[in-house]
């Protein structure tokens, strides 16, 4: 695989991450000032780095095929569960996630939070709000671009991809001021849990001792048919649901008489 | 201390495992025999991962739905 795959795949999938890390930045930051929102961001981005320098080498010190081993694992499990959400989440047997409401619901509760700051933070709520909601989506953020980047020993390219999606979206938030909530966020979920599954597939099959056939090139079609199998569950289930939520037609809940005049 | 490892511990589980632990759970097991029939009996079962993995999703979306109707939705 080229860099521009391995790009591609961290950039999107740190995107939708960071999407949802702005949602709890603005609302902390438009509730209770924006000194605490950023020095929480600061301080959840010092942590990450922390995490990714110490992991990032650490994982590099691995032999490749037991890195692509466990690291297939872990992705295969963990884009398994973005696709089975975002199939739910299409085929409404799951709420779609509403960045609005989210947003909503942060902003009242940090409007509703008491003030008062402990040491060099001014509003210790405005900060732990911002500080939680960055580390835990930057954590997806840096064990994505980890594992990809371990895996195909470009670590420099994943952390470029990881940078520049979180900067893309930093940008957009700061232009319109509120959530991005016109992203497409649960299609680009299922394009990276379509992503995540198909090389957590491929690089624990390779960890495992077994080769594919044609190589790197089984890719080609390892991508395309976890697709279009997940592509074919989601539009089974949303037929399925509107089958089931479908109110019935007059015929067939009218008594016999009235349906036949 | 306790308390605090156990909430890490719940957070590294719903972080990777998430909602259903089965589909976790045949990942490991499907590499699991991929790596004894490669390096035991050398055979390449290279087909067997991926079958596992759509196998999973499915019985996955299969009980989330069955779940849900369960519960009236």
């Amino acid at each position: 695989m080229n860099a521009v795959p391995l790009f591609l795949t961290v950039f999107v999938a740190c995107a939708v991450e960071a999407v949802e890390a702005l949602t709890i930045v603005l609302a902390a930051g438009l509730t209770r000032g924006w000194r605490p929102a950023l020095q929480g961001l600061g301080a959840a981005l010092a942590v990450l780095a922390v995490i990714t320098a110490v992991l990032g080498p650490a994982l590099s010190l691995l032999p490749l095929s037991a890195l692509r081993l466990v690291v297939g694992a872990l992705l295969a499990a963990f884009g398994l569960q973005w696709l089975r959400k975002a199939i739910l989440r299409y085929s409404g047997y799951k709420d779609l996630h509403d960045e609005t409401g989210i947003y909503a619901r942060e902003t009242a509760a940090a409007q509703a939070a008491a003030a008062g700051g402990r040491g060099w933070v001014t509003d210790w709520y405005g900060f732990t709000l911002s500080f939680k909601g960055v580390l835990l989506e930057g954590l997806e953020v840096v064990f994505i671009a980890i594992t990809f980047g371990s895996s195909q020993r470009d670590v420099g390219t994943a952390a470029l991809a990881a940078v520049a999606a979180a900067v893309v979206v930093a940008v957009a938030g700061l232009a319109v001021r509120a959530p991005l909530a016109r992203v497409p966020e649960n299609t680009l979920k299922f394009a990276v849990g379509v992503m995540l599954t198909s090389f957590g597939i491929f690089w624990g099959t390779e960890g495992a001792g077994a080769s594919w056939p044609g190589n790197d090139a089984a890719l080609l079609v390892v991508v395309p048919a976890v697709a279009a199998a997940a592509g074919l569950a989601a539009i089974m289930l949303r037929r399925l649901r509107r089958a089931s939520t479908a109110p019935a037609s007059p015929a067939q809940t009218a008594p016999a008489g009235e349906a036949a005049r | 201390m306790k308390a605090r490892l156990r909430a890490i511990g719940a957070f590294w589980y719903d972080f990777v495992i998430g909602d259903d632990w089965r589909g976790a759970a045949v990942v490991a097991a499907a590499l699991a025999v991929t790596a004894i029939l490669a390096h035991g009996a050398g055979v390449n079962a290279w087909w067997l991962t991926p079958v596992a993995v759509l196998a999973a999703l499915a019985w996955s979306l299969r009980r989330a739905v069955r779940a849900q109707r369960r519960n009236g939705g």
